[in-house]
């Protein structure tokens, strides 16, 4: 454990494996049967890809190999064997991995992060995907200069929820982060249950999404944002006056303005059970909430879990649509102290292709938009803007917070951390095939609880990793002095390399 | 309310097996015979269901595997791999790209919307229709669900000229000429092919399709025969001949008439009228710079109906085409500046791939669209243009079965319908009517970069 600036007291990385017998990399090692077993490539490997064999050593992890690179050094066992027998491929498969926003790059860096906490070392892209747009075009002007002694201690990467200046409790997390809402139904009760231990972990918190609130949250309680949607599944009194901090879902990024659907199939008796609702029966969480037509309705309801719940904090998640930063005031208006911008780009259960491509803008754009508006009304400080759909990466946490977020809200990255490989089938059948977002009883056991907290503690370890040294190389101690530096921006489309003073990174 | 509209759909297989992203490439060479193989593990069963289709010499696997990878990364030996399919990547063009043919054969072939689970995976924006996307209501609107029915949109639209005022006689009677109107009960028009296999049987299954869905036909003077004639409400005839040549029977049956664009328009439009002054005449223009002046004119001299071309990417004519989108947003802004828009319905044509931009040209300014290609691909066209050159078509098109194929276009206009309604939902409207022009309700790639991203990285 080490002890920061802000007293948190971080866990420590543990190596968490794949729980496939083959991890997926890059790249593909095969040893011919002219190998005989002398066992210097395990004993030079510093990335343990071998295990000792009994007629020739094995490959357990291909994907912790550096590739051709490795040639340079003197421990390249491909040129080291003394018969010749290790041969280097690329993985056929790996190029039919990830999609454009989430490349087999970024899934394959994001499997390393999670398996070891640390930044992955093989020339894998960890900072970008190939969207073409976005985060994916922005850059960080860092000066060619800097001071990167400064020691980790000395720096904060903690955010303060509660700016309000009301008498409610100050909340404070030490990395600009919590998990968002994924509700069980739509996760197993093992992938729920692992993010909300990794969020009690890290000193954050990880939404209970719409689904109830099961049993075996309640250890966890101080770090659990409980969610009241327009189903209003499984909310109760008690459930509300559980938690810190207690969430209004007005809409969802991926299906803004549709509603939530779980289908029939994820609907089994425990979901049923927790929902209060119907065993084999499709679920739908309306859309709009049927109660609240205008700015005072939303306030009525803000007041209404204030009134519940006299220490929690208000968080309000919308979706981002033309006016969104007229959302975003109203909703500071009506009480509340977090407003989490939902963009259009982020992950989900199950949703239209047609809402999650076009309707509602990516958070990209969000984001600015909201930060100078709230500024130009004079209420900037007074409340926390969370943004979230679509950050995959550190660097687009970093990018996020200078586009004018306070902090970020994750999802699908911690998905991945598990393991999830983006085949978009969440909602088939028995649901996830990878035992993720499933409730089928067998799938369920696919993943261990312990493991699968580890693995998205490690990447979230790797996450403040990376923005310490952004911090660093910027010369800053704390990363709210990040938030709205538009200036520490480039976009590659409209601003060249030579026009900056300091280099894109 | 006027009875709810609902298209009906039943799965209707595909004749051809599909042309799948990827492929499993399972080696059988140096297997261990482990007693318990990944290969019977598959959650989705795809080893133990596999079959072959002996016609096409295509193994069941591909199209089942949904590319969990758990195979892949269970055997011990790593003798499963999934490569690419080359053929699916040949798949269209640039422009009709193989996501968009794959995402329209599952239409056809299920009547459903595409969902998928793990959020959006493609690029951030692209050109045309790619740089917009439309708005979303957060709380202020009537309550929807629009799919399951608890409340109404309505996607129907007129078609032909409206009349601005009403004007009365001393008895009260209303005095005014009421210009002929049709409504449709969704804003699409199945639009003349630019190419095809000899389409006999495929204009069959459009009309067959047509005459389900309450919508039209474009049809070819030259097409007419003995066939359309049970469909000829729901036929719009392309005067493209000799007018001569229509014989005045026919002309008595059809509710619109298109003509070509050309000096004398207004006068064939008052000779078509002759014959039968019920019928809409609508007047067919290809896209170019000059197009809204032209329509500006065309609509004081008593047009009815506009039917603006593109070609099928979506581009106008001549140097620097503009793309259908920009010229359309153009021609609805010049007819509000003149305050004629309302009088004149505006179809626009020509690269409409996707429900999306359905959706979207509407927003732009069109009361409804016309769709050509999709139709040939919810009946498995692959986009290979070989009949272009007259090759035979690789999926035998020319011998389709209309019933068969009207089935698909239903399925595909019934997924279509949803989709539209989906973003009608969100907007929290009601009324195709009133998503056209729209423009305050979407956002353009070019205004949010040019607003929030150009000026990064700029000392203030």
């Amino acid at each position: 454990m080490a002890l920061n600036k802000d007293g948190a007291l971080y866990p420590k990385p543990r190596r968490m494996p794949s729980r496939f017998r083959n991890a997926l990399g890059r790249h593909r090692i095969t040893i011919a049967g002219a190998c005989d077993n002398c066992g210097l490539c395990l004993a030079i490997c510093p990335y343990g890809v071998y295990k000792a064999g009994s007629k020739r050593p094995t490959v357990i992890a291909e994907h912790l190999c550096l590739g051709p690179s490795c040639s340079e050094n003197e421990f390249y066992c491909v040129s080291r064997c003394p018969v010749q027998a290790i041969s280097l491929q690329l993985n056929p498969s790996f190029e039919l991995l990830g999609d454009k926003r989430w490349t087999a790059d970024l899934l394959a860096s994001t499997w390393h992060m999670a398996e070891t906490g640390e930044i992955p070392y093989q020339g894998l892209n960890y900072k970008t995907g190939d969207s073409g747009g976005g985060f994916d075009r922005i850059r960080f002007i860092l000066p060619k200069q800097s001071d990167a002694e400064t020691p980790d201690k000395a720096i904060s990467t903690a955010i303060e929820l509660n700016r309000s200046g009301d008498n409610r409790p100050a909340v404070a997390i030490p990395l600009p982060l919590y998990l968002g809402g994924m509700s069980f139904g739509s996760v197993s009760i093992v992938t729920m249950l692992a993010r909300v231990r990794a969020a009690a972990a890290l000193g954050t918190f990880c939404c209970t999404g719409e689904g109830g609130y099961p049993e075996e949250l309640i250890p966890y309680d101080d770090h659990v944002i409980t969610q009241v949607a327009t189903g209003l599944f499984g909310v109760r009194e008690e459930t509300i006056k559980r938690v810190r901090i207690v969430e209004f879902k007005y809409a969802q990024g991926a299906k803004p303005g549709l509603g939530g659907h779980l289908l029939g199939d994820k609907v089994t008796p425990a979901v049923a059970a927790m929902r209060e609702a119907v065993a084999g029966s499709a679920l739908f969480s309306p859309f709009p909430f049927h109660s609240v037509y205008s700015v005072e309705d939303h306030k009525k309801h803000v007041d209404w879990i204030k009134e519940v719940n006299h220490q929690a904090l208000v968080a309000v998640k919308v979706s981002t649509p033309t006016d969104v930063d007229m959302v975003a005031v109203g909703s500071y208006y009506a009480g509340a102290h977090i407003i989490q911008l939902d963009g259009s780009y982020g992950g989900t259960g199950a949703a239209p292709d047609i809402a999650k491509k076009n309707i509602a803008m990516p958070i990209e754009y969000a984001i600015p938009k909201v930060h100078t508006f709230l500024q130009a009304e004079g209420i900037r400080d007074k409340i926390t803007v969370i943004a979230s759909g679509g950050i995959r990466t550190a660097y687009d946490m970093a990018k996020a917070i200078a586009l004018g977020a306070d902090g970020v809200c994750l999802g699908t990255a911690d998905l991945v951390a598990l393991e999830c490989i983006r085949c978009h089938h969440c909602e088939s059948g028995r649901g996830c095939a990878r035992g993720i977002a499933t409730t089928d009883p067998v799938l369920t056991k696919l993943m261990e609880v312990e493991w699968a907290t580890q693995r998205i503690v490690n990447m979230y370890l790797a996450w403040q990793r990376q923005l310490f040294d952004i911090l660093k190389r910027l010369g800053m101690k704390s990363v709210t002095e990040l938030v709205g530096r538009f200036d520490l921006l480039a976009h590659l489309d409209y601003i060249k390399p030579e026009e900056v003073d300091g280099e894109l990174a | 309310m006027p009875p709810k509209y609902h298209i009906k759909t039943a799965e209707v297989p595909s004749r051809f097996q599909a042309i799948t992203r990827s492929g499993v490439i399972a080696w059988e060479e140096g297997c261990l015979k482990c007693s318990r193989c990944v290969k019977k593990d598959c959650v989705y069963q795809v080893y133990e269901k596999r079959g072959l289709d002996a016609r096409q010499m295509l193994d069941s696997l591909d199209t089942a595997c949904k590319d969990c990878f758990r195979c892949v990364q269970g055997c011990p030996n790593r003798l499963i791999q999934k490569g690419l399919n080359p053929e699916y990547k040949a798949l269209g063009d640039p422009y009709w790209t193989p996501e968009i043919i794959s995402a329209l054969w599952s239409q056809a072939e299920s009547g459903r919307i595409p969902v998928s689970g793990a959020g959006y995976g493609g690029v951030f924006s692209g050109s045309g229709f790619d740089a917009m996307w439309t708005d979303m209501s957060e709380i202020v609107r009537p309550t929807r669900d629009g799919i399951h029915g608890r409340e109404y949109i309505s996607t129907s639209i007129d078609l032909g000229r409206k009349v601005m005022a009403l004007e009365f006689d001393a008895d009260g009677r209303i005095a005014t000429p009421m210009p002929p109107r049709v409504e449709i009960p969704l804003p699409i028009v199945f639009d003349l092919l630019p190419w095809s296999p000899p389409a006999g049987q495929i204009t069959q299954a459009f009309l067959e399709a047509a005459q389900a869905l309450g919508t039209f036909v474009l049809m070819r003077q030259s097409e007419m025969n003995s066939a359309v004639e049970r469909y000829l409400s729901n036929v719009i005839l392309y005067a493209d001949g000799d007018m001569e040549d229509l014989n005045d029977e026919l002309l008595k049956n059809l509710s619109i008439v298109e003509i070509p664009d050309g000096d004398d328009v207004m006068e064939v439009q008052r000779l078509v009228k002759e014959k039968n002054r019920k019928t809409i005449i609508s007047i067919r223009m290809e896209l170019g710079p000059t197009v809204s002046e032209r329509a500006v004119k065309l609509t004081r001299d008593g047009a009815e109906m506009l039917h603006l071309v593109a070609d099928e990417y979506g581009r106008e004519k001549g140097e620097n085409p503009l793309f259908i989108k920009e010229r359309i947003r153009e021609i609805h802004g010049v007819l509000v500046e003149e305050g004629v828009r309302d009088e004149v319905t505006l179809i626009a044509s020509g690269g409409i791939a996707m429900a999306e931009h359905m959706a979207k040209i509407i927003i732009c300014g069109a009361d409804s669209l016309g769709v050509d290609i999709p139709l040939l691909v919810a009946m498995e066209c692959r986009v290979c243009r070989r009949c272009q050159e007259g090759i035979a078509c690789p999926v035998e098109l020319e011998g389709v079965d209309p019933v068969w194929g009207a089935g698909r276009i239903k399925n595909l206009v019934a997924a279509w319908h949803n989709q539209l309604l989906e973003v009608l939902g969100a907007m929290g409207m009601r009324e195709a009517r009133r998503l056209r022009g729209e423009m305050g309700r979407a956002m353009f790639f070019e205004d949010l970069e040019r607003e929030v991203f150009a000026p990064l990285g700029r000392k203030v």
